[in-house]
This record gives structure tokens, sequence and C-alpha cells, in this order.
């Protein structure tokens, strides 16, 4: 088994990136997948006033629709808001707000960083420790990879910064809600318990 | 049976019951144009394509039926983008359809091509590019119902002109398939309730009554509504008519120029009920400040209304001749609740005392002297039958008609409420007009808003559709004039417009109108009574009136509603 770097406890809602100055939500939104749609939802947030803070798209199983995952910087006013005039947009089909504690969140970075004959060592070390990947190598560069939860990707890119990062990519979250853990009825009674 | 793609996209309006089109062809669009000639389908030609969207708009305020308008690609697809933000802002239904260049040519900066589905994506409620001449009749189905279902408004459908020549299967969908378009027109039984407690516990309590009651067609069960609880009425500029000026509840429009009465008795009531209504800027004032002590009931089949502006105790989502019918349901269930209702009468008697301290007012000097526009408006509506449909333009003229006229009756009155389109007033009445064959139709203007579209007069006169323009021509563009005045230190910049360049009445006749100049108060009513018995063309009157006439009351921007200025002699 190999060693791997497990992020601390820090929460990852607090994307250490921009420190506390707005909360960040993240909707998760299926749509039907068709021309234009993602131009809909761009300009609906232009349109608004909101930020947009990261942003990713892919079809889903389901060919007919996409899932795009947003995150967006808002207070939770105006999240509702937001989230309203989203559901009008005809091909939105579903929007779920994702809470960070109750669900699972992955982003992948590549990163071309300086390495060396002296730092290439340290910087494939490093590499290990996140459970990346070396994907592209030149004569003192490489270009590495890396997935996982957001402030696992944050800690990775700050260490790697310290060797001098050349050009370096994030894709943004995708998430999705985290399974039940107990059946329904069971859930039922805590809750009356409670 | 195999169609063109032109063919397949008429045959499918005609499916949808569209019996009047507007339209100005051009070169994307003319195929489709050809099978207009064997279609039942009547084709208004207009004379610029704003004239068209406007027209729809119209026609569908005054029907309830959408309004449907086509033009062509490019600059007459961006000359259409007014009505549809206009449309998109009042919710009115209306379907644009607009040529395009050919599928291979889009994204080419080919010859007349704009991108009017991106464009347009902020001002409609949807758009569709049809790329496949197989969708036509599945798109034309879905823009009419998502038109016309839940908060209504206006769609435009993108037509290429390699589609409109491209052969298809013809076939007529059964149904829509929009998953994620589900509008909700009930509303949820225990807000209902919720709602019905808190009207029967309230001892001020006010109907903030708006567009939504008339799209949802809620007159006859709000007048049943208002009669139970006897809880008085005001009527949002774009809700004049759902309830009868003349009911003793009525108190008209609230609002930066509403009358002392309505604005004041939102301001101090414990329980607004809005009805199809948004919290507009122009009705709130500034917002901090609005109706401070009232609890919110807010019925609307947008949720994303609810609670947009201001959080409501108890929101519904709902169609309100739904929501209204309900409620109306809940309160005879439960008698002994009705029996132990909190007593109105006296803020219902406060709010009388209003209304006859501080009524409208102006005063018209003498029959010879400076004719104000306000007796023109009494005058007018006193010699027409109490059925007419009024369409105003955008200023001074659209707030004197909506404050002197009695609006009895619902969709007696259309005009442009939350864009502001100046230039409405002519294309709309024409529209309604159409729509409304057998009403008399008058179209109350300003002369900056009649410069803006009278070239329609010439798309009426050519249809005989034989609309009535009152022209208040006051030689200004008022209502900035109004404000340069009074915020601006009579500094009066750009709103000069001159009373005789250009000679209107030259002008309408020009046009093909019957028409008449009426410079004081002793010609006004004989003039409107020849006006009104010439039926077989459109009628222009234009009345010189006085240049420094203002609104009042007045609430000035972004101050609260308890500010209301009354008269020229300033604060209260």
């Amino acid at each position: 088994m190999s060693i791997s770097y497990i992020p601390g406890n820090g929460s990852s809602s607090d994307l250490s990136g921009t420190p506390g100055i707005m909360h960040h939500h993240v909707l998760s939104v299926l749509v039907e997948n068709r021309a234009g749609v993602l131009a809909r939802i761009a300009q609906l947030f232009s349109r608004r006033g909101y930020n947009i803070f990261s942003l990713a798209v892919a079809p889903t199983d389901e060919s007919r629709f996409s899932r795009i995952t947003i995150v967006v910087d808002v207070d939770s006013a105006p999240l509702e808001q937001i989230t309203k005039q989203l559901h009008k947009l005809i091909n939105v089909i579903k929007i779920s707000e994702l809470d960070p504690a109750e669900s699972v969140e992955c982003e992948l970075l590549v990163a071309t960083v300086n390495a060396d004959i002296s730092a290439r060592g340290h910087v494939m070390e490093l590499v290990a420790l996140f459970d990346g990947k070396i994907i592209d190598v030149g004569v003192d560069k490489l270009t590495v990879l890396a997935t996982g939860e957001p402030s696992k990707i944050d800690d990775f890119s700050e260490l790697l910064s310290s060797f001098g990062i050349v050009e370096l990519q994030r894709t943004g979250r995708v998430a999705l809600a985290k399974l039940e853990r107990q059946s329904n009825k069971l859930k039922n009674t805590t809750g009356r318990a409670g | 049976m195999k169609l063109t793609g032109a063919q397949a996209l008429i045959k499918s309006l005609e499916m949808q019951g569209v019996d009047v089109m507007f339209g100005l062809p051009g070169g994307a669009i003319l195929p489709v144009y050809d099978p207009i000639l064997d279609s039942p389908i009547r084709h208004i030609l207009v004379r610029h394509e704003q004239g068209a969207g406007h027209m729809a708009e119209g026609y569908a305020h005054a029907t309830g039926r959408p309004g449907v308008a086509m033009v062509t690609s490019g600059p007459a697809a961006t000359n259409i983008v007014t009505p549809l933000a206009d449309a998109y802002m009042d919710s009115v239904p209306i379907v644009v359809i607009t040529g395009q260049v050919a599928t291979a040519s889009i994204g080419t900066d080919a010859f007349q091509e704009a991108d009017i589905t991106g464009i347009t994506m902020s001002v409609t409620k949807h758009n569709w590019l049809v790329t496949d001449a197989n969708d036509i009749p599945n798109v034309v189905a879905e823009a009419f119902h998502v038109a016309t279902t839940g908060r209504p408004g206006p769609v435009l459908i993108d037509f290429p002109k390699d589609i409109a020549n491209a052969q298809m299967d013809w076939y007529w969908p059964g149904s829509v398939d929009l998953p994620g378009y589900k509008p909700n027109s009930r509303g949820h039984s225990k807000m209902i309730a919720a709602a019905v407690k808190m009207m029967f516990e309230a001892s001020r309590p006010v109907f903030y009554v708006g567009g939504g009651v008339l799209n949802a067609r809620a007159s006859e069960v709000l007048a049943e509504l208002v009669e139970l609880t006897g809880i008085p009425v005001v009527t949002t500029l774009m809700a004049r008519g759902a309830f009868p000026d003349d009911h003793p509840l009525c108190l008209g429009m609230p609002g930066m120029h509403g009358n002392y009465t309505a604005v004041t008795a939102m301001q101090q009531s414990d329980l607004l009920i809005a009805l199809g209504s948004r919290f507009d800027d122009r009705v709130t004032g500034k917002l901090d400040g609005f109706a401070p002590h009232a609890r919110v009931v807010h019925v609307d089949i947008d949720p994303a209304e609810l609670g947009k502006l201001r959080r409501p105790d108890v929101p519904i989502v709902g169609d309100c001749r739904s929501v209204i019918e309900d409620i109306v349901r809940a309160i005879k269930a439960d008698p002994d609740a009705y029996q132990h209702r909190a007593d109105i009468t006296d803020w219902v008697g406060t709010l009388k005392g209003w209304q006859e301290k501080y009524p409208l007012k102006y005063e018209q000097p003498s029959l010879s002297g400076v004719l104000k526009p306000q007796y023109v408006i009494e005058k007018l509506r006193d010699a027409t039958p109490s059925d007419t449909i009024v369409v105003s333009g955008v200023g001074q003229h659209q707030m004197w008609a909506s404050q002197y006229w009695k609006f009895n009756h619902p969709y007696t009155w259309i005009n442009s409420g939350g864009l502001g389109t100046m230039g409405f007033a002519i294309p709309a009445a024409i529209g309604a007009k159409v729509g409304k064959p057998d009403r008399t139709v008058w179209a109350i203007d300003g002369d900056g808003c009649f410069q803006m579209t009278a070239q329609e007069l010439v798309t009426a006169s050519m249809e005989q559709i034989p609309i009535k323009v009152a022209l208040l021509n006051n030689s200004y563009l008022g209502m900035v004039r109004q404000w340069q005045e009074m915020f601006y230190g009579e500094r009066y910049s750009e709103v000069y417009l001159s009373p005789d360049l250009p000679d209107y009445v030259k002008w309408s006749e020009a046009m093909g109108c019957a028409s008449f100049r009426v410079e004081n108060a002793e010609e006004v009513g004989p003039t409107i009574e020849k006006a009104n018995e010439i039926n077989d063309r459109p009628v222009v009157v234009e009345f010189r009136t006085d240049s420094s006439e203002k609104v009042f009351p007045m609430v000035p921007a972004g101050v609260s509603n308890d500010n209301i200025i009354l008269g020229p002699e300033g604060l209260i």
C-alpha cells in the first residue's frame, strides 16, 4: 500500500484561494443536453449579477441529459433567487444544492512545473504522496496530474508552487450527493427520537 | 404527406388556432411567405418590425390568445427585440418567428445574419433555433405551450432558410415533451389556510392586485372574494380594470403616480394580499420604507417572484384564479371563523375619508383657456362606451389615462408597464382592434410616442383597422420635462419637440386617417363625437395641451411612499 496524503479537517466549502470573503455554494444542475444550454445558464448568472467561481459540464449516463456543477459565490438569500431563476430555464430539469458535508466532491489538476535534475526527485515524491501521476516529461520540466477533493488539490497546488509552476489548469469541482447510509425507516425513527 | 418546412410552419400555426399574424417579409423568411397565400391565416403587413411585435402584444392583451409576429433575419429580428423585452416584462404571450440565414451559413457573418437566439435569451421565456425540418411541428407546439402556460411570456422561433425549403413528413404532436417545464397552478392547501387566517386577523388589510389576475382570467372570482371579505383593493398599472373602479372598495392605482388613498392604504396596512403583483419599484418606492407594518401574503404563478424583493409571510405558488377560488372555498367552509373575523369597518371608513379629502385634482381654467390633458381624458371617457379598449404609450399621458379613466371591465386597458416602451400605443391598439373588431379602441398617445411608431397608421388604413388616436400634444417629452422642472432646477435639456413640427393633422391625413385638431376645451366634446362616428378608417385627434401640466400625485424616485407630493403646491 502506498503512502498517500489525506487532507486535514479544513472545511472544503472554504477554498483556500479566496479566504472567506464570499460563501461558496455548490449547485448540481441536471439539464437537457441541447445546443445553447450552457449559454443560457451563463447568461442568466451574468444578467442577474452573480459570479460563477467554477463550472464543470459533462453528459450524464443518459445521453439526453448533462450535469453542470456550478460553484457560486453568494449569500444564502440570493442563492434562493438564483435557484428559482435557474428553474425557470426550460432546459433545466433539476437543481440540487450540495452541502459539502453531505456530498462527495472531486476535482482534477494538471500542472507543468520546473523540475531540473536536482528537483525532479522531490517533485516525483510529492506527486506520489498525492496519488498523482506524471503525464509528460521534458528536459527540465514535468507535467503532473492529481485528482481528489478540492482541499487536497489546493494543498497540492500550493506545494507544487515552491518548485515554480509554469502552467496550471484545474477543472473545477464535480460533485454528487452522498449516498444514504441507513434505511429510511431507521432514519425516521431516529428523527422522531431527536 | 410531404410538406416543405415553410408549409409545415404555416400548417403548424393553423393547428394552433392562429387566425391572424403580423409581419413583414424579407430574404431569409421568403419561403415562408409563399404558403401564406394559401392559408386562412390573415397576415397584416406592418411598416416596421417593432410594430409587428407590439401588434401581437395588443392582440394578446385584448383576446387572451397568443399574438403571432413573423419577420425576416438580421435587422428585422433585432427590430423586434424591443417588443420581446416589453412582452417579457409584462408577461404577454407572443410567438415571434424570425427568418435566419441557411444553417450552413450560420456563424459566417452572412448577409442579414444576426444571432437572434443569443440576443433574445434574456428577453424571452425560451427560444428555439430550428435545425431539422422534421422538428417544426414539435417546436411550434412547444413554443405555444411555453408562451401561454405558467407565467405567460414571449417566445421566439428562429427559422433558417434551408429548413424552410427542406422536405418533411407532416405530423402533429399529441403533446409536448418538456421534462424541465412543469408549471404549478394549484396553491398549497396549508398556505391557503394560513392566508385565510391572516385575512381574518388583519384590521387594515389591502388586496394588492397585479397583472397576474388578468392573465389568470380571475376578475370574477376576485370580485367574489372582495364581496365576501369587504377588503379594499388597489389595482396596479398592469391590473387596471381587473376590479371595477366604480366599486366602493376600489382604491385605484398605487405607486409613483398613484392616488393618495391607494398609496397610503398600502403604507399603513397590516396585511398586503399580493395577487399576481411583483413589488415593482414603481409601486413600492424605496423598498425599505414600503408598507413597514404589513404582513404579506404573496400569490404568484412564478415561484421566483416570491421573496425576490419582499419576503412574504405566506408564499403561495399558483395561478391566481385557482388560488382565489380555493381561498373563497376555504372561507365558506368555516362560517364560524368568518363570523369572528376582525372588524375592518374603521379601516374602510378611514380610507373613505382620505378619498374625500385627497381626490385626484386638476383645474381646467375656462373653456377657451389652455387645454388640460386630464380634461381631455375625462371628456373622452364620458363620450365612449364603457367597454372601450384604451391603449396608451409611455409617459405623462399614460399616467393621466390610468388615473382619470374609469376601468370597469377587465382587458380594457393595455399599456407598456414594465419596460416603459414609448411608441407602444399605436401598434398595440391596432393589434387589439384586430383581436376585438367589434369594440371601440382608443389609443391615448403623447407627441413623443406618436413620432416613434406613427407609420403603423398606414398599416391601419391599408388593412382597414379603424382605431382612434387621442394625441395629447404638449410639444415636449413631457415626463422628462417634469423631472427636469422638479429635480433639475428647471434646466430643460433636449425635451422640446415643437407643437406644429410635424403638422400632425396633415401627417395623419397623408397616412389615410381622418384627423382633427383641438385647441381649447370647448371643441373637445364635439370633436370626440365626430371621431366616434368615423368607423371606415383610423382617426387621429390632436389635442394641443398645456406644456407645463405635471402628473400628480408623485412619489419621487428612491424615497419612501410616505413622502407623497399631492400637487404643485408641494409636500404635505
